[in-house]
């Protein structure tokens, strides 16, 4: 039989793959649901129509979200999760026992039901006590939420469909609300490559620049996402990404990992040029002199790309 | 639902005809010219193939919108079936030829309508054009708030005493702001005294299709109504239905002779009511000749679908605003107006689908929050004035996007937030109304110095915001009283608008000749 899932990265590149049967499809009041059975990719979730996770290469991504801000902030507690219906990211966190609470905030309970019953691997996170579901729109979650959490990732779909609220100026205002004074928010910054992801790549940079005193971007390679070469932003209120990270306290820890190592942290910070161009044109907009007065004047500093440039 | 009544508007006889004619293939030697897009590729490729294979002409199977005999006219009974209306008209050149069609109909040269003093523009052009004269009531305005409210039955009764011979009374239902008068008093009221009522109905589409929300001018019996579909309905912009009501009680039982009757018939005693056939000859003075099929199409099937599912839509646009206003209370400092403020009186009822936010608790103004909410969170609002801005829910709004409106207005309190700017001072001068607006529209102009206007006509309208109630007309006389509060509000930092000489050091008044 020759069945193939294809996805369109741009008008004229797609990526297909090779489907060897349909688990599940369904819609939620959302969104269309689908879980396919590959080959090379083993199982893989998409949502209205567009990529998710596949089993193979899920690792690199929830890594990359979890691994970096808990190796620079290792005394982080109460984790707000936002999007992530699949567990993933929650799988990742739940390693840690100095976590003590993680609350998730999935706007589609579909998407955790089917991750339930056909992606265990990644859903398995959900089992841990610790793990709280709240099935609502997280802007709205975020909003009523002040001074509370250590760590906030947003694992977020695409900057259209039902996932929009999560790419906008009042979501990024309102999770630095709702950080701690010492706070960390990771979230999924979309690619710098194609022209469309570039574009909201440079928005959700601007937005979250706007907001934080501390502002930096890092990569990963996720061969299932439209070019491969992946975005997550790291803003934070105190800790720098790369200076502040406890290497060896995380070693510690002892947590076994397939992507993430601390020398790839300080290396994931390090930017291609013209990545870096294109984040400095966003810091660089006359709008974001307002960040810091718009900040109540806490800010001393911008720690930015523009500013450090990719020499950390 | 009544199984003829959806049977029927199941229906959509002018997209049907559009339909049925593109498929047909006919080959075009009519206008419009581009003849379904070949000929201006460009446009085509911006617009769309579609909607230039739509772009078409009257034409037989299509019928005309001057004199409709065939699917136009079926659509418009349609159309008159769903408001609950006697005729509906298709209007292609917004709510405002609606508008001006009421007008005409009720008033020729010196005849008067009762309007309230903030109405809307597009009735004062058209007195205007048609030679009409207003007589204005007070429509009072809430101190805190800084907004104009409805107008009074005790008001209106003292016009209708003083001015036994007016035409009509014209009744905004809702304002912009959701504010209701008591339009079934008014109705019954004009009516005992031989008067119409016309309604603008621009801000009102939905009332006819909810149980839900404030009663509709068709439904209170009123004889007139403008509605704009496009604004709450969802039919493109520019289209709208005049609807003409149904015979009102009072006429049915004691008016036997033919009612051709134009609201400016002498006979006495008659009861005033409106002939539909009269009414296409009055829109027939200034609509196009070849109106657009986009538009026609656009409220045919709005209409449609209104009808049959207008209640289950415009349910969720109240429960989404209801939620709104909740969310936007517990923020803190802003006040997200409601059902609270009826009074029974110059509120006499809300439009609960209107989200209208007051933001000087905040230490904002209205217009500043809708810039912020614009410039910084690119959401755009409907509109912001000196003391609120106010957000236009329809049935295209989810409730995805009502948390960013609220996510971004508590980042803003945030971010820019001060302390509480206390309201500006507002108070009514009943005008004293010389020349009518076409006399004044005409007459020759000049401007003297502010001190020196007084007993003057005015050549110009000024208006303060708030509460964005004129303080003069054309064809008004300056008092003291006028200066005084113009003065006043200028002093306290209102915002004025409408004068041509913005520092108010000048005012623009009619040339005194002999005669006036």
């Amino acid at each position: 039989m020759d069945l193939w899932f294809s996805e369109f990265h741009t008008p004229s590149v797609k990526l297909a793959i090779k489907v060897d049967k349909q688990l599940y499809s369904g819609k939620s009041e959302f969104q269309r649901i689908d879980v396919f059975e590959s080959q090379e990719f083993g199982r893989f979730l998409t949502l209205d129509g567009y990529m998710m996770l596949t089993q193979k290469d899920e690792f690199i991504y929830h890594e990359m979200m979890v691994h970096v801000p808990m190796c620079v902030h290792p005394d982080t507690r109460k984790v707000l999760v936002i999007g992530a219906g699949d567990g993933g990211v929650v799988r990742e966190l739940v390693r840690y026992d100095s976590i003590e609470h993680i609350d998730v905030v999935e706007i589609d309970e579909e998407v955790v039901k089917v991750a339930k019953k056909y992606l265990p691997f990644t859903a398995c996170g959900f089992d841990d006590p610790r793990v709280q579901c709240h099935f609502e729109d997280g802007l709205k979650y975020v909003r009523h939420h002040e001074d509370e959490y250590d760590l906030i990732l947003v694992d977020s779909t695409d900057p259209f469909g039902p996932g929009e609220g999560l790419f906008t100026k009042e979501f990024y205002g309102n999770c630095y609300t709702a950080l701690k004074e010492d706070g960390i928010m990771v979230n999924q910054n979309e690619s710098p490559f194609y022209a469309n992801d570039a574009r909201a790549m440079q928005r959700a940079h601007k937005r979250i620049h706007a907001n934080f005193p501390i502002c930096r971007v890092f990569q990963a390679h996720i061969p299932t996402y439209p070019s491969g070469h992946w975005l997550f932003g790291f803003a934070s209120k105190k800790y720098h990404p790369v200076r502040d990270m406890h290497a060896a306290d995380w070693k510690s820890l002892g947590i076994e990992t397939k992507y993430y190592n601390t020398n790839l942290h300080r290396g994931a910070f390090a930017l291609p040029n013209y990545v870096q161009k294109l984040l400095e044109a966003m810091e660089e907009l006359p709008g974001n002199d307002t960040t810091t007065t718009l900040n109540g004047g806490t800010i001393r500093s911008s720690e930015s790309n523009a500013k450090k440039g990719g020499k950390s | 639902m009544d199984k003829d009544f959806r049977k029927n508007q199941d229906r959509a006889p002018i997209a049907e005809a559009l339909e049925a004619y593109s498929s047909e293939r006919v080959v075009p030697f009519d206008v419009p010219g581009h003849k379904h897009g070949r000929g201006n590729p460009e446009l085509t490729e911006f617009l769309g193939e579609r909607t230039m294979t739509l772009d078409v002409n009257s034409m037989k199977p299509l019928d005309n919108l001057c004199h409709p005999v065939s699917v136009i006219k079926d659509a418009e009974e349609l159309a008159a079936e769903a408001f609950g209306a006697k005729a509906a008209f298709f209007m292609v050149g917004g709510t405002t030829s609606a508008v001006q069609a009421m007008v005409f109909t009720v008033a020729a040269r010196g005849d008067k309508i009762i309007v309230p003093r903030n109405v809307h523009r597009s009735v004062i052009n058209a007195m205007v054009l048609c030679g009409a004269i207003p007589v204005y009531v007070d429509p009072g305005a809430h101190e805190e708030l800084g907004i104009a409210l409805g107008m009074q039955l005790v008001d209106i009764e003292a016009a209708i005493r003083d001015n036994p011979d007016a035409k009509a009374v014209f009744v905004n239902n809702p304002t912009y702001y959701g504010i209701c008068s008591d339009l079934r008093g008014i109705v019954k009221l004009a009516h005992t005294h031989g008067m119409l009522v016309v309604v603008d109905e621009a801000h009102g589409t939905h009332l006819s299709f909810s149980d839900r929300l404030p009663v509709s001018a068709m439904e209170a019996g009123a004889d007139m109504a403008s509605v704009s579909m496009h604004k709450s309905g969802g039919s493109l912009t520019q289209s709208a239905f005049l609807l003409v009501g149904s015979a009102h009680p009072l006429c049915e039982a004691e008016s036997d002779s033919d009612a051709k009757s134009t609201g400016n018939d002498p006979e006495e005693n008659r009861e005033p009511s409106i002939d539909p056939a009269y009414v296409r000859q009055i829109i027939n003075l200034t609509q196009t000749t070849s109106g657009s099929y986009l538009f026609l199409s656009s409220l045919d099937l709005s209409r449609k679908r209104l009808a049959l599912h207008g209640k289950e839509l415009f349910d969720k646009v109240i429960d989404m605003a209801e939620y709104a206003r909740e969310e936007i209370n517990s923020i803190g400092g802003y006040y997200a107006i409601g059902s609270e403020l009826v009074n029974g009186n110059e509120i006499f009822d809300f439009d609960k689908t209107k989200l209208v936010i007051h933001t000087l608790p905040v230490g904002l103004a209205g217009i500043e929050v809708y810039d912020l909410l614009r410039d910084e969170y690119d959401i755009q609002m409907e509109f912001g004035d000196f003391g609120n801005c106010l957000a236009y829910l329809s049935v295209g709004d989810r409730v995805r996007e009502v948390e960013r409106l609220v996510g971004a207005l508590s980042e803003i309190r945030r971010h820019f937030g001060k302390d509480p700017i206390v309201s500006l001072p507002n108070s009514y001068i009943a005008p004293v109304v010389v020349l009518s607006p076409q006399e004044a529209f005409y007459a020759d102009a000049e401007h003297i110095p502010f001190e020196k206007a007084i007993g003057r006509i005015a050549a110009e309208s000024i208006m303060c915001y708030p509460p964005g109630i004129p303080a003069l007309a054309p064809g008004e006389k300056i008092t003291e009283e006028v200066l005084e509060y113009l003065r006043y509000a200028q002093e306290k930092g209102c915002q004025i608008t409408g004068a041509e000489d913005a520092s108010l050091k000048t005012l623009k008044v009619v040339k005194e000749r002999t005669g006036y």
